[in-house]
């Protein structure tokens, strides 16, 4: 943690931007637009939880939370849906966030979901868990009763996800409906709510890939090792890449090949692609980010599966 | 690049439009032109384009997301877009722009910089610019931008562009809007957009895209007014910081400095800033919109919904509010309905006491005899709270004068309200 006390004049410069004008910069008006999301949830709910993947979003998100409520603790636990298909990088680097933080982990299994017969897995060469994760993720909620779930989530991300509110409500079956969506305006954010029903909440909303990363060079937050540029055993299947992993069955004509990738997003092994780069270092990346001419979700084989697939995963529960 | 961005604000801007008027393709050369489609989005609108059986790329595809509005081919919701040049970050709030989607505008007008009006160079004026420039009139959009589109089907006429520019101005001489500026543009050919056209030598202003670039956005937010809404009480009850009680929150107006004398309200309190405090450290002052969290010299009560503001400049504190509504709801306004209210971090209950009139937001004219207030429409309101808000004046404070209404039943968001 910082020195709390720093009466500098370059931390008055560093919230303003470069001059001393009451102007913020734009990463600076994002920074307090999401803590003041966090903090509205902190005080308009009574069980809130972060919905906590491993990913740079997610990352992201605990330490503005970190930010929000200084020099106290992050007043809610994370939850982390585990598909068991995890990059292990991730979990290493989790359980070490969680230690320094001080916060409580809760972990949603969905292998052991699938061995108690809640849900199905998938068969087949493009098998995924994600979908499963929606099942988890709502029997998680339930269990903890909370009523008001953090994600990380971004309106640049996906079209569907363009639509989604700050505070955007979710039936007591976790659904959400497109269409009959609560108007935001202003500073104003109406969490109410019936019994049973809960919240999903994006306080990043406005931030776009770009921003985080920016941010998070600015910030000198650490990040898991799969974000940077590294040798690794990789396939290719639909014009994706995919690391070479256990749980992914290759194709006679899939064959391996060592290359220099890194990860634009995180999510499981089986369906995240890897990309090739030469970005060892965060400047880099920023700058291979910065001049890319494809979304990060472009390598989301979970994705591609139809035009409207992130709109539908959506409507019965996913984030 | 990457230092030029740390340093760029934010600007929010709203577009209206229906199907007709270029918006999307505008929006599109736009994104284009500034580099911020992806290859794979393109991509993936080519192919969704001529699966359709359409010709070229429908850049509309890009801002309409949900299923229904890709079969319907219309824009329903808000959808944010975001680009960047190096000096500014852009989120661009869409909207649609039929008078049944009011309610939308309004929601996108709602935190907006600037307004972008369209106008088809061929129709001129027409109710839908008169409604969307009444919109932004009302929601305090401090800059109003009319771009003038397919010029080119004028022949890029100065005549054309002057004519309109004088229907508008005689127009919005009625309405309270501080800044206007126009732009004779083509989105489909991409004149005056980013790039400046040869074709409209007579015109010597700046392209849309710079305009959006360097248009003053410094004083939008209120920085003389202290209001500081008392959002959540910091208190970490360690060892380390045990006696520390901050009251976080978001600063609405003015600015604060250590030492300042304040006011609490309601109790009327009076004490001084001990420090403003931040996890990057403490502050010597702080303006709007920043989140900080402010220490005070003497421990006196104050929690949420209370508010910090300077001794000999106070909001107005009051139970009776004069608003102008935005109905969003598919049950009418009930006059003497009880409604939940929210205001900065406070909430209350409050009874409608009066409709005043219902507001035409095509032609301005008040109705004082039809106050049956449907979804979409737009009127002034007198209302009755359960306790005191301190409030301003919404053409002061766009934060300590707005106000939402929520319907105790169904708890959905029904009304949006700037107090007058």
């Amino acid at each position: 943690m910082k020195n709390p006390i720093d009466n500098s004049p370059s931390v008055q410069q560093k919230m303003a931007g470069k001059d001393m004008n009451y102007n913020l910069n734009h990463l600076r008006e994002l920074e307090s637009e999401s803590i003041f999301i966090l903090r509205e949830v902190a005080a308009q709910f009574e069980n809130p939880v972060l919905m906590f993947s491993g990913g740079k979003d997610s990352i992201l998100m605990t330490y503005l939370a970190q930010k929000a409520f200084h020099p106290g603790r992050i007043p809610f636990p994370l939850l982390h849906i585990d598909t068991g298909h995890n990059f292990p990088e991730a979990i290493t680097f989790r359980d070490d966030l969680v230690e320094r933080l001080g916060v409580r982990l809760i972990v949603g299994s969905v292998q052991e979901a699938i061995d108690k017969g809640m849900v199905t897995e998938e068969k087949g060469y493009n098998a995924s868990r994600n979908g499963l994760q929606i099942a988890v993720l709502l029997d998680e909620l339930e269990k903890g009763k909370y009523d008001a779930a953090l994600g990380g989530a971004r309106r640049d991300e996906e079209k569907a996800r363009a639509k989604e509110r700050f505070f955007s409500h979710r039936d007591e079956f976790g659904q959400w409906d497109p269409k009959n969506q609560r108007p935001e305006l202003w500073n104003l954010f109406n969490g109410k709510k019936q019994y049973g029903e809960h919240f999903r909440v994006f306080p990043i909303s406005n931030w776009t890939e770009l921003d985080v990363w920016q941010y998070l060079a600015i910030e000198n937050v650490p990040l898991p090792s799969v974000y940077y540029a590294h040798k690794r055993m990789v396939f290719e299947r639909d014009g994706i890449l995919l690391a070479d992993n256990e749980f992914t069955p290759r194709r006679p004509e899939e064959e391996l090949k060592e290359m220099m990738v890194r990860c634009r997003t995180m999510g499981d092994m089986t369906c995240t692609g890897v990309w090739k780069s030469e970005a060892t270092t965060l400047d880099a990346v920023i700058e291979e980010v910065s001049t890319t001419r494809v979304t990060e979700r472009g390598g989301r084989s979970d994705d591609k599966r139809s035009e409207t697939a992130m709109e539908d995963r959506k409507k019965k529960g996913y984030f | 690049m990457s230092i030029s961005i740390e340093n760029s604000e934010l600007l929010r801007f709203t577009t209206a439009g229906s199907v007709d008027d270029g918006k999307s393709t505008l929006i599109g050369r736009m994104l284009y032109d500034s580099k911020s489609i992806f290859e794979d989005q393109y991509e993936k609108l080519k192919e969704t384009t001529e699966r359709r059986g359409e010709e070229g790329v429908n850049l509309a595809l890009l801002t309409d997301g949900l299923r229904s509005e890709r079969e319907q081919g219309i824009t329903i919701d808000v959808a944010y877009r975001y680009f960047a040049t190096p000096k500014r970050k852009f989120i661009i709030a869409d909207t649609p722009g039929h008078i049944q989607y009011t309610r939308n505008m309004v929601t996108g007008a709602s935190t907006a910089n600037v307004a972008l009006v369209l106008i088809d160079a061929r129709n001129g004026v027409v109710e839908q610019t008169r409604r969307h420039a009444i919109i932004a009139s009302l929601l305090q959009i401090p800059h109003l931008v009319v771009c003038v589109n397919k010029m080119d089907l004028v022949d890029y006429k100065e005549e054309a562009y002057e004519a309109i520019k004088e229907e508008f101005e005689n127009f919005a001489s009625k309405l309270d809007v501080v800044d206007v500026h126009f732009i004779p543009i083509s989105a489909l050919k991409g004149d005056n957009v980013v790039h400046r056209s040869d074709k409209t030598a007579w015109y010597d202003g700046p392209t849309l895209m710079y305009y959006l670039e360097n248009v003053h956005i410094g004083s939008d937010h209120n920085l003389i007014d202290v209001r500081f809404p008392v959002q959540y009480v910091v208190r970490p009850n360690t060892d380390e910081h045990h006696d520390y009680r901050g009251y976080a929150g978001r600063i609405a107006g003015g600015v604060m400095r250590k030492g300042d004398e304040v006011m609490l309200l309601p109790s009327g309190f009076t004490t001084k800033i001990a420090k403003i405090d931040t996890f990057d450290g403490e502050l010597e002052q702080a303006f709007p919109p920043m989140s900080v969290t402010v220490l005070l010299e003497d421990d006196l009560d104050l929690s949420r919904g209370d508010m910090i503001v300077r001794v000999n400049n106070q909001p107005e504190i009051t139970q009776d509010l004069e608003i102008m509504i935005s109905w969003f709801s598919d049950r009418p306004l009930q006059e003497r309905g009880k409604y939940t209210i929210m205001h900065t971090t406070q909430e209350a209950r409050c009874v409608v006491k009066e409709i005043r009139y219902k507001l035409n937001i095509n032609s301005l004219h008040r109705d004082l005899e039809d106050k049956e207030i449907r979804m979409n429409d737009i009127a002034r309101v007198v209302l009755r709270t359960t306790k005191p808000l301190f409030v301003d004046e919404y053409r002061k404070n766009r934060i300590t004068g707005s106000v939402i209404l929520i319907d105790e039943g169904t708890n959905n968001t029904v009304g949006a309200g700037m107090i007058i």
